[in-house]
């Protein structure tokens, strides 16, 4: 009889066990090795054990008896220290083993990321049994705090079994949104806020620094300063092919052990299985895969032929109450789309990715009931142009008639009883009722029954009941929605981001049921200001959702060069300041402008070349001009008490003071000051979206002026005695429309919509008043810095081109 | 096909964009999602304007200058505008990103 032996007692060598014993009992002498000091067992169901759900017993797959009563010797608990290929022996602690046939199937090890301190006792990676009781008795103990680094699959499973034993668990994930190699941000922002309500905590693009403690862990620093307390740390943050044993022995290795079709390694009498092995560049983490490997496997020993086949994979997380599933390819390719679907109520996003009339992933959340259907399309590359309509309703929608495709039909199809709007439990027939008592418009509609007056969102189901009603009586209501990607209004949106305290953009994505993967370049710069001005300590602005000026803190102009401003407090200047500005408008070959805002302007300058331009004007002690922003532009003023024969107060002292209060702070749109120093006006501040004139009694602030597309002339909003009270009156005002206003909405169109008179009410309530400058003040704690600064020292590098193939042959 | 390696994944921001230089002209590489990228000319067929300096948006691109939208797979432009950008093979393995170089000289020839 041949013999067999295993190094591994695994999910793969179990399975490959399983069938090679149950194919042909007598075929081999079999003896299995495993380091472990136990047999096979049911690892993936280790987290329903840390989460006391299931207990050891219950997973074990082969017990003693089992290899026992199949004549199977076991080495349990022995480490092998090499392999001899020449004599065809495995040497272990005291001992040779012989083998004809050799199976290695040593799995993987946890990635233990290098950060200083992370071999303190109590860093753990989560593999087997040792470390799955390590976390029970870790979580037995008082007030006990676990940190979690890596928000995959196995980091939520382990996190979810450590809050379900009571410890305060922090989740650390490097990336944007959890699980990010299988979901997409809004499935991972709706397992986020699940795993929240369950009290986990979970931090994003979190970065850690350092484990920190005296001979034992206590705490985890990330790279921004904060501190978690801990007592275990778990580095769920990938593994690694455990492939020394092949290394050692001399077979071939890359990342793992490479095998062939039939698990075959470099020596034709060695083969591999498992976690520890390479096949065509690939390396394998789900179980699915290893369970087809140890078939090929078992066949290929017994004889039969057999290959192995990278199919389609799926992925569901092991937690009760999470329902996701995530399948197939969402990589690279030609001609791909999406179908969306969102149910902000239920908690549910579907989203299916088709190519060539077929679909090739999926992504559920929250209902995964039609998951089996979708993941048997994907496999099959079932051609999905006939359902293609209905497909993301699943198996139950298809075959329909095609009056359902017509909203307005489906609509008028609905029974009276069928409800209409899920926040506030009205049905179609009140709306009907409302309707033939005299309400015919969406606003009306709302009085009457309070339908599409919570979240919104069945605001254009709503519409379709009043145009079903109406027929052409009904007029759909003046505002426009934001873009094509929703049927809410910029109001509608502003009003639901804070009401439901939305705080990222996959958020107001799901909760707000957009039409689309995520938004489109009209909504997404809206949309990140709204949550910016909105969240400013909890949001983090993002680049890619801003107009390239903004992200590049440059103007953009035809040719593609960019002009550059640097800010001049109140139109003044230095000799010194002029002199760095000449010397780098030299060295960059600049066109110099002068602006109408009283700055200088650097026309022509190269992208790759901006981060130089900056930092060359950064060391001569000047900052963005932000002249390329919808935020604080220029604060014009004149030469007042300090020059002028005329001059009431120190107007350029005051503009000065505004501008430094209030540089940095993005607004709706472009905001520009002016301060005169008396009624001549020389500074034109009169057509400013807020203007100054200084008088012999104090300050008049006006607002709401134009001299762009419109002109228009500010209105009087209060006079004031002191700079003091200027600089309340205009940050609590410049406040109030970070707060309100609408995306694009220059300050007169915005006072225009919600009227002076409202404004001053608000101003003139004092404590009022307060809270909004208080506001504005917590924002620029975080976004009054140099944006060149910052990117000089941090974002340099995406200046520059990614490569450079200029010089490569051509062939 | 001739694949050239450009660079690392991460270089690129999600929704971002980052050029190559080329005997073609300048290439954008977009990437879309964590794991989908793109190769398209850097400029746009209406008046030439750094696409790559533009948002994305699904697998669209809209250029900063006068907002014309390119699907990133076809090249085509989107909606009432005519015209199309040239789009190169472009793929990610080992979290690196790998450009072919035959299409770009190709195209450059």
């Amino acid at each position: 009889m041949q013999k067999l032996v295993i190094i591994g007692a695994g999910m793969a060598s179990g399975r490959t066990l399983e069938h090679i014993v149950e194919a042909s009992p007598d075929a081999f002498d079999i003896t299995i090795i495993n380091a472990e000091p136990r047999g096979n067992y049911n690892r993936i169901m280790l987290s329903p054990v840390l989460a006391g759900e299931r207990s050891y017993e219950e997973i074990i797959t082969h017990d003693d008896d089992w290899y026992a009563s199949h004549n199977i010797a076991t080495r349990f608990g022995k480490t092998v220290t090499s392999v001899d290929r020449d004599r065809k022996v495995v040497i272990i602690a005291n001992e040779e083993v012989s083998y004809d046939k050799l199976i290695i199937a040593t799995g993987s090890t946890p990635f233990i990321i290098p950060v200083p301190g992370h071999d303190l006792p109590g860093v753990i990676g989560y593999r087997d049994l040792e470390d799955t009781n390590a976390m029970i008795d870790a979580a037995a103990k008082a007030e006990a705090c676990a940190v979690v680094i890596g928000g995959g699959l196995l980091g939520l499973e382990a996190a979810a079994g450590l809050r379900m034993r009571g410890m305060e668990v922090t989740v650390l994930h490097n990336d944007g949104h959890l699980m990010n190699r299988q979901l997409d941000e809004a499935a991972g922002y709706l397992l986020q806020t699940d795993l929240e309500k369950r009290g986990i905590t979970v931090m994003t693009n979190a970065n850690t620094q350092q484990i920190a403690g005296d001979g034992k862990v206590e705490k985890v620093v990330l790279e921004d300063g904060t501190e978690i307390p801990a007592n275990i740390v778990l580095m769920t943050a990938g593994i690694r092919p455990a492939a020394s044993i092949g290394q050692a022995t001399g077979i071939k290795v890359g990342r793992a052990i490479e095998v062939d079709h039939q698990m075959r390694t470099s020596d034709p009498d060695i083969f591999a299985v498992g976690e520890c092995v390479e096949f065509e560049s690939n390396i394998f983490g789900l179980v699915a895969p290893l369970y087809d490997q140890a078939k090929v496997l078992a066949n290929t020993l017994l004889g039969i032929e057999d290959s192995f086949k990278i199919r389609e994979l799926s992925t569901k997380l092991k937690v009760t109450g999470c329902d996701l599933f995530s399948a197939g390819d969402f990589a690279e390719g030609d001609a791909r789309e999406d179908i969306v679907f969102r149910d902000p109520k239920r908690r549910v996003y579907k989203r299916l990715v088709i190519e060539n009339d077929r679909l090739i992933g999926a992504v559920m959340y929250g209902d995964t009931a039609d998951s089996n259907w979708f993941f048997g399309m994907i496999k099959d590359g079932t051609n999905i142009e006939s359902m293609r309509e209905t497909l993301i309703f699943g198996p139950a929608f298809q075959g329909g008639s095609a009056s359902q495709m017509d909203p307005l039909a489906a609509v008028a199809a609905l029974p009276l009883e069928a409800e209409i709007c899920g926040c506030n439990g009205v049905c179609k027939g009140d709306i009907t009722q409302a309707i033939e008592a005299g309400a015919h418009t969406l606003d009306d509609v709302r009085a009457k029954t309070k339908a599409s007056a919570s979240c919104g969102t069945c605001t254009g189901l709503v519409e379709q009941v009043l145009a079903v009603s109406l027929g052409d009586r009904f007029e759909v209501s003046a505002e426009k929605p934001v873009c094509k990607c929703t049927d809410l209004t910029h109001e509608d949106v502003r009003r639901l981001i804070k009401a439901q305290k939305l705080k990222s953009q996959p958020a107001v994505w799901q909760e707000l049921a957009w039409k689309t993967p995520n938004g489109c370049p009209s909504c997404r710069p809206a949309i990140n200001y709204y949550l910016l001005a909105d969240w400013p300590l909890e949001y983090q602005d993002d680049l890619q959702s801003r107009f390239v000026n903004e992200r590049n803190h440059a103007n953009i102009q035809k040719d593609g060069t960019y002009s550059v401003v640097p800010r001049m407090w109140g139109g003044i200047t230095t000799a010194d300041e002029l002199i760095a500005i000449a010397t780098a408008a030299k060295r960059f070959d600049a066109t110099v402008k002068v602006t109408g805002g009283q700055r200088i302007d650097l026309l022509g300058i190269k992208k790759e070349d901006l981060p130089l331009i900056w930092s060359d004007l950064n060391n001569a002690g000047m900052v963005s001009g932000h002249a390329y922003t919808k935020g604080l532009r220029t604060v014009k003023t004149c030469v007042g008490t300090d020059w002028c024969r005329f001059g009431t107060q120190d107007s350029t002292g005051l503009g000065i003071k505004l501008e430094k209060k209030l540089w940095g702070s993005w607004t709706p749109h472009k905001l520009k000051l002016a301060v005169s120093g008396c009624p001549r006006n020389c500074s034109e501040a009169t057509c400013k979206d807020i203007g100054i004139i200084c008088v012999d009694s104090g300050y008049q602030i006006s607002v709401g002026g134009a001299a762009g597309m419109d002109l228009k002339k500010t209105e009087a909003l209060v006079d004031v005695a002191t700079e003091a009270e200027v600089d309340e009156w205009v940050t609590a005002f410049v406040q109030l429309y970070r707060e309100n206003g609408k995306y694009l909405d220059r300050i007169y169109k915005w006072v225009s919509k919600v009227g002076l008179d409202w404004i001053k009410e608000e101003l003139s309530d004092p404590q009022r008043r307060m809270e909004l400058f208080d506001n504005f003040a917590i924002s620029q704690s975080v976004y009054q810095k140099d944006p060149w600064a910052d990117h000089v020292s941090n974002r340099a590098n995406q200046y520059e081109p990614l490569a450079d193939l200029t010089m490569e042959a051509v062939t | 096909m001739s694949w050239t390696d450009i660079g690392e994944l991460g270089a690129i921001p999600i929704r971002g964009s980052r050029i190559v230089k080329t005997n073609a002209g300048c290439i954008a590489i977009f990437r879309t999602t964590e794991t989908e990228v793109f190769a398209t000319s850097n400029k746009c067929a209406h008046k030439g304007g750094p696409l790559s300096e533009g948002i994305v948006h699904d697998r669209k691109i809209t250029c900063p200058l006068h907002n014309w939208v390119f699907s990133l797979e076809t090249g085509e432009a989107q909606g009432a505008d005519v015209g199309r950008i040239k789009t190169y093979p472009v793929k990610i393995k080992n979290n690196r990103l790998l450009l072919d170089l035959d299409a770009i000289n190709a195209s450059a020839a």
